[in-house]
């Protein structure tokens, strides 16, 4: 079983805040499936590399080059900026970083 | 108004707008009228088109005319797309996916977006933000998921096909408890530019058909490198009808014994065992072969998956799109408050068990075993395709169960992708199509055909063949 100090830390990397009242079910359902993926253990994967991708394709890169598929203008400009919850003068408006002290 | 025949394939739309028996645009808002009035009880589209809202009519295109359903994680240009996410209730796309630009070239008509699982997260659609989907052959039932919502707009005929996405199992599985025609590419065949991704390594867009022929129409229209997704292949892209009306005779199928192991229901078995005897009879040979890390499949995939759903979805952060909490007063309490409201269960659930597998100390024992059994998994494929042409087996070990039945048990959720998940892991397609009902269920059974890398073709002629006898 996770404790809440393992759960607390995961929560923090994973910037998520988890109530008191889903605090027992989480670690409850995250044992059960990491009981279930210990299964693992048993496989023998010595001297196997891991795969990460399966096409087979290294290093797909392409000429930097501008495309202009997607032409910066006003209109996308505000679309792109648009999708921020807030945003001011075209631009994307966040919370301040320092509090006072 | 013309009378609309019911349950109309691509096939019979085409030849009858072609017949002029109906105009496009009568048959648009034949299928609207159908949408309005079933929607309401099935909940299969979250968000429902007019005609005149910027899509033109056609004529010319493989698909000019024909309406169709797009799941709500692809983006449509200035249309929602909420990905079956809280977080994303307000989202407004801001340009078309790669198989949406297609799709329009093709004259494809986009009736609506689907309902699925939450960013794709489930096997039932009851993880979705927006209530769940249900399935139109028994009400009381799930209709599978993630694409459940793209899955029952086809088996209800609220639309004549759909796109979905497959990461697990999530066009395949719902296919089979709907009854229907479900294909999952090959990972690289379809551009995944504009998908809200779940698992980037594993994600793949793919067609919900009535039957195969559409499925293989609908695929040449996807298909193709895309300079907007560095992971689809140069690879020739066939005419996939070509070839489907081919006989099967000769052909090698193989049948791992793994696949009717513990877990799978009893009428399942019955009616896969009866499918593959049909195949036989077809003039296929049946080849016994193994997969001996099968057993490991699910467990590899439950922690690559959250593994990578922890990085994408570290994009939700309250401030760049969706759902920012009014609750926050510092750039940080935007992050974290922003995202523990608006990410339901299951999201929460991956992201954690993603961020553990990733984190310093764990990353070896899970993230990159992980990675090494799924090394083991594709060369088992690799083997077993040196003998044989395609393998056969259930799609899912059971048939559609009731809404609310597995829902506080994710684990017994993740068990009904067990079939389907080896397949997303080696990248490999893979179809499911319909092969009769369960004796005891009386729900539809699906038989999942697995390929060679990019042999789609062999793929959609067994099925169609299968599907023919």
């Amino acid at each position: 079983m996770l404790t809440d100090k393992e759960l607390d830390k995961i929560a923090g990397l994973a910037r998520l805040k988890i109530e008191a009242s889903e605090r027992e079910r989480l670690k409850k359902d995250l044992s059960s499936i990491l009981d279930y993926v210990a299964k693992l253990d048993s496989a023998d994967t010595s001297g196997v590399e891991p795969l990460y991708q399966t096409t087979g394709q290294v290093n797909s890169t392409r000429a930097d080059e501008p495309r202009g598929e997607f032409p910066m203008g006003d209109k996308l400009l505000e679309l792109l900026v648009g999708q921020a919850p807030q945003s001011k003068d075209m631009l994307i408006k966040v919370k301040h970083v320092f509090s006072k002290s | 108004m013309p009378e609309i025949p019911k349950g109309l394939t691509i096939k019979e739309a085409r030849e009858g707008l072609d017949r002029r028996d109906f105009s496009a645009s009568e048959l648009f808002e034949h299928y609207k009228t159908r949408i309005e009035t079933q929607n309401p009880e099935l909940n299969a589209y979250l968000t429902i088109f007019d005609k005149d809202s910027s899509f033109k009519f056609q004529d010319t295109g493989s698909l000019a005319g024909i309406p169709c359903a797009i799941k709500d994680n692809i983006l449509i240009e200035g249309t929602v797309a909420t990905a079956g996410s809280k977080i994303l209730e307000n989202y407004i796309s801001a340009y078309d996916a790669t198989v949406i630009k297609k799709l329009r070239a093709a004259g494809a008509q986009f009736l609506g977006k689907t309902n699925m699982d939450e960013f794709a997260m489930g096997t039932s659609t009851e993880n979705s933000a927006y209530g769940p989907t249900k399935n139109p052959l028994d009400l009381t039932l799930v209709p599978g998921g993630s694409s459940g919502g793209s899955a029952a707009a086809v088996a209800a005929d609220l639309a004549i096909f759909a796109l979905g996405a497959d990461t697990g199992g999530s066009i395949r599985q719902p296919a089979s408890m709907c009854g229907i025609v479900g294909l999952k590419p090959t990972y690289g065949r379809v551009s995944r530019h504009g998908l809200i991704a779940m698992a980037s390594s594993f994600d793949q867009i793919g067609p919900l058909t009535k039957i195969v022929y559409d499925a293989a129409l609908v695929l040449n229209t996807l298909c193709g490198k895309d300079i907007f997704d560095s992971t689809t292949v140069d690879k020739p892209v066939p005419d996939f009808t070509a070839k489907l009306d081919l006989s099967i005779k000769g052909l090698k199928v193989g049948v791992p014994k793994e696949f009717f192991g513990t877990g799978l229901s009893a009428e399942v078995e019955e009616s896969i065992r009866g499918a593959i005897k049909q195949l036989e009879t077809l003039g296929c040979k049946l080849v016994d072969i193994s997969l001996p890390n099968f057993e490991y499949g699910l467990a590899a995939y439950y922690i690559a998956v959250p593994s990578e759903i922890s990085a994408n979805l570290a994009r939700f952060d309250g401030i760049r799109y969706g759902y920012s909490s009014p609750n926050a007063k510092t750039l940080l309490d935007t992050y974290v408050q922003s995202r523990s409201e608006g990410f339901g269960p299951e999201p929460k659930r991956r992201i954690m068990l993603g961020t553990y597998a990733l984190s310093s100390g764990y990353y070896d024992a899970y993230y990159l075993k992980a990675q090494k059994v799924r090394a083991l998994i594709k060369k088992d494929f690799d083997q077993a395709f040196k003998q044989v042409d395609v393998i056969v087996g259930p799609t899912s070990p059971n048939t559609a169960f009731k809404l609310g039945e597995k829902v506080s048990d994710p684990l017994a959720l993740y068990l009904e992708d067990i079939y389907t998940v080896p397949v997303n892991l080696a990248g490999l397609p893979g179809i499911s199509v319909p092969c009769g009902l369960g004796s005891k269920s009386k729900m539809p059974v699906g038989l999942q055909i697995i390929g060679k890398l990019f042999d789609e073709e062999t793929l959609l002629r067994v099925a169609h063949q299968f599907e023919k006898s």
